[in-house]
């Protein structure tokens, strides 16, 4: 079995990953796993865990600002934001329950280092967009920190918002500090039914296009809008594509009409009210929405609205796949029928044809280590890549293998 | 005197200059060159004025292949480079050394393309700031981050010192706004880093490239988000009796769940200085006052406004003035993004630039009063409340070296103030010059070391923007070719 470190202090992580780093001995970087089958399979002779990191550390509700340890579960954190009134306005997306890792278990350090963001990042922003500041130990066990408390702050390089995606393979975060946000004192959605994939696309551009201040557009094709649990839409039997509106109680009604009159060519939608806007919109929060039948791959493709569906349509040339938009077109959560390679051939030629890139997600770990998971670079940039690994980890050590296959 | 150190020029590369201005000359041609000294001399600053050389040679390219061809040639002969936009730094981020070509992108300034639907613009990096939203406001969309240069200074500019604004609470700053960027490294490699779609693949270099301050490229266009423009926005003023007052107000509006687009902060000198450039209206009777400025529709404006003027009638504010009509509104701001040019007709100044948790506002305003008092000189104070950023603005005499000296000290005394208080040295203006010797203040040895790392894999002989942003000693140390040396593990 593999030895397992889990420190429970930064100086203590530090001291290990020093130790580890003067042994080369390569290490595995988890939380509480819920990312563990997701991305490539990481080389390692350890495993270092976060979960001993844990607890908010700094809360200033009238700042906007929080820090954290960065092994503290997800829903720790909102649930002390939640007692005052505030939230993580980006959405985190808990990957656990669509990847057979338990759910519940995305710490705080994970969101960060995937930055995966969820269906309101189209107006508040990335995780790393409010992401402030970290502290963080490099593959030469050098304990760092970068950014800080502020909003705003320029002194140096944002290393603390270049570590975001790296996926633990250039430090271990082990305390950030980020932005928060109040919860919206009220919220609604509109539902516009049967619209087939590129006038859904067209509709929520032209929400988007707006000042109203849209806080989620997304799309779903019939067979992900039927696993949709809250009663009013469930039963619609066509697609669903969806607008949420977020803002105080006596301007509600007001943006609500004026969205409905831009979108007016689109049909009637169905409303929703506040709790079921609030239940709708966290079921995007763990993908449910998604057939997840036995044997299928997941994707996540960044692109341009508007050529989203164009990259779907290409894609359904060659298989059967499900894809649910979301950021009004601009991130596809896309799943597709068990093939060897996770249908890698088509999808990244359907991309590279329209501009984007495609990340796997979920698929049986001899898969995710043949095949690239993320999207290769182009060679000058994967010199800068190999360059800043290098910097941040001269041996290799941290989470080796889990982006690319040779370092 | 001025006191901070300016490397002494490598004669070696000014002995060369003939055959240099040759060889760029065979490259580029020679209508891109400035050669004479008069033309030089217009190039021998930027914004902070207190420090100027003439660099040996300009070079306005047109074009990134121009771009690439200057570089490429300056790297293969051991020349430094000063990327420059307008030359608005407040910090000296452009200023040059006698012995470095000035590359100033001023003259790219076209719209490549402009994408309603998916709400981007790619534009190149010479365009001004305002010359963006210009271009789009007709069809409802603007360019969020507002720096009050915007007038005059660069997108270029703009993503190197990762400038802000006044609207930054609500919309974020450059970083916050930039899908991706077109650059050119040092040996003449063009990369495209980032893209149009939202999300970036492989590990997160736009973030490390925004707010470099030229160390590790020159960018030469940009993909900007654009946002719709709001239905309205309106300001409203609020006059405090003291500092308490007003920092506690703009809690109690946060902690009320309401986020302004803009929350200004104006100390009673800044106030005085303003309302005589502007006529905009202020109070003159207060001690502190708040510019809040809300958007949305008519109503909506309306019911927010009112919500905060009931949160700020609690802290006994002495006035409360809803902005009248659009005429007001625009004076308001026009004031406020004047102070700078206001508090300049009166005297010299240094403007600070530091951040501060809101907590400590009256203790910081306290604190510098009193170091600005112990050097015998007078300050005013700006700051974006919203977001902590603090523009403390020293008044003094640039005919006195002495207020010079002791304007400059105060200044680091105030920013090393700011760094305890758990903000940082600069919130929007960039390290430039000015800050250099103080990052040692922030950043732990071993900070700077993951820093000047990643300066390195872009630019291994340290010849971009020389002597800026890191310690003097340190990027001597990393141009003598020592780039490996870095402090052992603990």
């Amino acid at each position: 079995m593999t030895e397992l470190f889990r420190p429970a202090a930064e100086w203590e992580l530090q001291s290990m990953v020093a130790r580890l780093a003067r042994e080369k001995r390569a290490i595995e970087v988890v939380g509480h796993g819920a990312l563990r089958n997701t991305g490539r399979v990481a080389n390692a002779d350890v495993v270092l865990t976060t979960v001993g990191l844990k607890g908010v550390t700094l809360y200033e509700p009238t700042e906007l600002v929080m820090s954290a340890r960065s092994g503290t579960p997800v829903f720790e954190i909102e649930s002390v934001l939640a007692a005052r009134g505030q939230m993580l306005a980006f959405e985190p997306v808990d990957l656990g329950p669509t990847t057979g890792a338990p759910g519940g278990a995305l710490t705080i350090g994970g969101v960060f280092a995937t930055n995966f963001s969820g269906s309101r990042r189209i107006s508040a922003g990335s995780a790393r967009d409010n992401l402030l500041g970290v502290r963080a130990v490099n593959g030469r066990g050098e304990l760092f920190k970068s950014g800080g408390r502020v909003m705003k702050n320029v002194a140096g390089l944002d290393v603390a918002r270049g570590l975001t995606g790296s996926w633990g393979t250039l430090a271990i975060m082990t305390e950030v500090t980020f932005k928060v946000a109040p919860l919206p004192q009220t919220m609604q959605t509109l539902a516009y039914v049967g619209l087939p994939d590129d006038l859904a696309i067209e509709a929520l551009n032209v929400a988007m296009a707006t000042p109203l201040e849209v806080s989620g557009a997304v799309h779903l094709p019939k067979n992900c809008a039927e696993r949709l649990r809250v009663p009013k839409l469930k039963d619609a039997r066509k697609s669903l594509t969806l607008l949420r509106l977020e803002t105080f109680s006596t301007s509600i009604d007001e943006r609500r009409e004026k969205l409905k009159a831009a979108l007016k060519v689109y049909g009637t939608p169905i409303e929703l009210d506040q709790e079921e806007t609030f239940s709708l919109w966290s079921e995007f929060r763990t993908l449910s929405v998604m057939p997840f039948s036995t044997g299928t791959s997941l994707w996540r493709i960044a692109t341009l609205p508007t050529k989203a569906p164009e990259i779907v349509a290409a894609i359904h040339k060659f298989m059967d796949a499900v894809a649910f938009y979301d950021w009004a077109g601009g991130l596809v959560w896309l799943e597709v029928p068990a093939a060897a390679d996770a249908g890698a051939a088509d999808v990244r030629r359907a991309v590279a044809v329209s501009g984007g890139h495609a990340t796997l997600i979920r698929a049986e770990p001899e898969i995710r280590s043949s095949v690239d998971v993320f999207e290769p670079l182009k060679p000058e940039i994967e010199r800068l890549t190999r360059g800043i690994k290098q910097a941040f980890d001269p041996n290799g050590l941290l989470n080796r293998g889990r982006m690319y296959a040779d370092f | 005197m001025p006191h901070i150190e300016l490397p002494e020029p490598d004669v070696g590369v000014l002995r060369r200059l003939p055959i240099l201005i040759e060889g760029l000359k065979s490259r580029v041609g020679q209508d891109l060159l400035i050669v004479d000294e008069e033309g030089r001399r217009a190039y021998e600053t930027d914004a902070f004025t207190a420090y100027r050389r003439v660099p040996m040679l300009v070079v306005l390219p047109r074009t990134t292949e121009e771009v690439s061809k200057i570089l490429k040639y300056c790297h293969e002969n051991g020349v430094k480079v000063i990327p420059r936009g307008a030359g608005t730094s407040l910090c000296g981020g452009s200023l040059p050394t006698e012995d470095a070509i000035v590359l100033c992108i001023s003259k790219m300034n076209r719209v490549i393309e402009i994408d309603y639907t998916n709400r981007l613009a790619r534009l190149e990096a010479g365009i001004t700031n305002l010359q963006i939203t210009a271009q789009v406001a007709a069809e409802g969309f603007f360019y969020a981050p507002d720096p009050s240069s915007q007038l005059a200074c660069t997108l270029a500019g703009n993503l190197a010192m990762n400038s802000g604004g006044a609207h930054c609470l609500k919309y974020g700053v450059t970083t916050h706004n930039i899908l991706g960027v077109k650059m050119v490294l040092i040996d003449g490699t063009v990369v495209e880093i980032g893209g149009s779609a939202l999300e970036r693949n492989g590990y997160d270099l736009l973030s490390l490239v925004i707010g470099s301050e030229g160390q590790l490229g020159v960018i030469t266009e940009a993909t900007v988000k654009l946002v719709p423009a709001p239905e309205g926005a309106r300001p409203m003023m609020i006059g405090f009796r003291s500092p308490e007052a007003a920092g506690s107000c703009v809690s109690a509006i946060i902690a009320a769940g309401i986020i302004p687009v803009a929350i200004e902060y104006m100390d009673h000198a800044a106030i005085e200085v303003c309302e005589a450039f502007a006529g905009a209206g202020y109070p003159l009777d207060v001690e502190a006052l708040l510019i809040v400025e809300v958007e949305g529709s008519e109503s909506e404006i309306g019911i927010l406004l009112g919500r905060i003027a009931e949160i700020a009638a609690r802290f006994d504010p002495k006035t409360v003035q809803i902005s009248a009509d659009a005429d007001q509104s625009a004076r308001i701001w026009a004031g406020r993004k004047a102070a700078f040019g206001a508090i300049g007709r009166i005297s010299d100044y240094f403007c600070m630039d530091g951040t501060i948790p809101l907590a400590q506002l009256p203790h910081a305003l306290t604190r510098i009063s009193q170091i600005c008092a112990e050097y015998g000189l007078k300050v005013a104070n700006i700051f974006h409340a919203g977001d902590g950023n603090l523009h403390p603005l020293i008044l003094y005499d640039a005919n006195s070296p002495e207020q010079a000296d002791n304007a400059e000290q105060a200044g680091e005394a105030i920013l090393k103030l700011c760094v305890e208080l758990g903000g940082c040295l600069t919130g929007e203006h960039g390290v430039g010059i000015e800050k250099r010797e103080l990052m040692t203040s922030q950043f732990s040895p071993t900070d700077l070391a993951v820093q000047t790392r990643i300066k390195t894999v872009f630019d291994p002989t340290w010849r971009l923007n020389p002597a800026k942003v890191f310690p003097l000693a340190m990027t001597d140390v990393m141009r003598a070719g020592n780039a490996a040396s870095t402090p052992e593990a603990a």
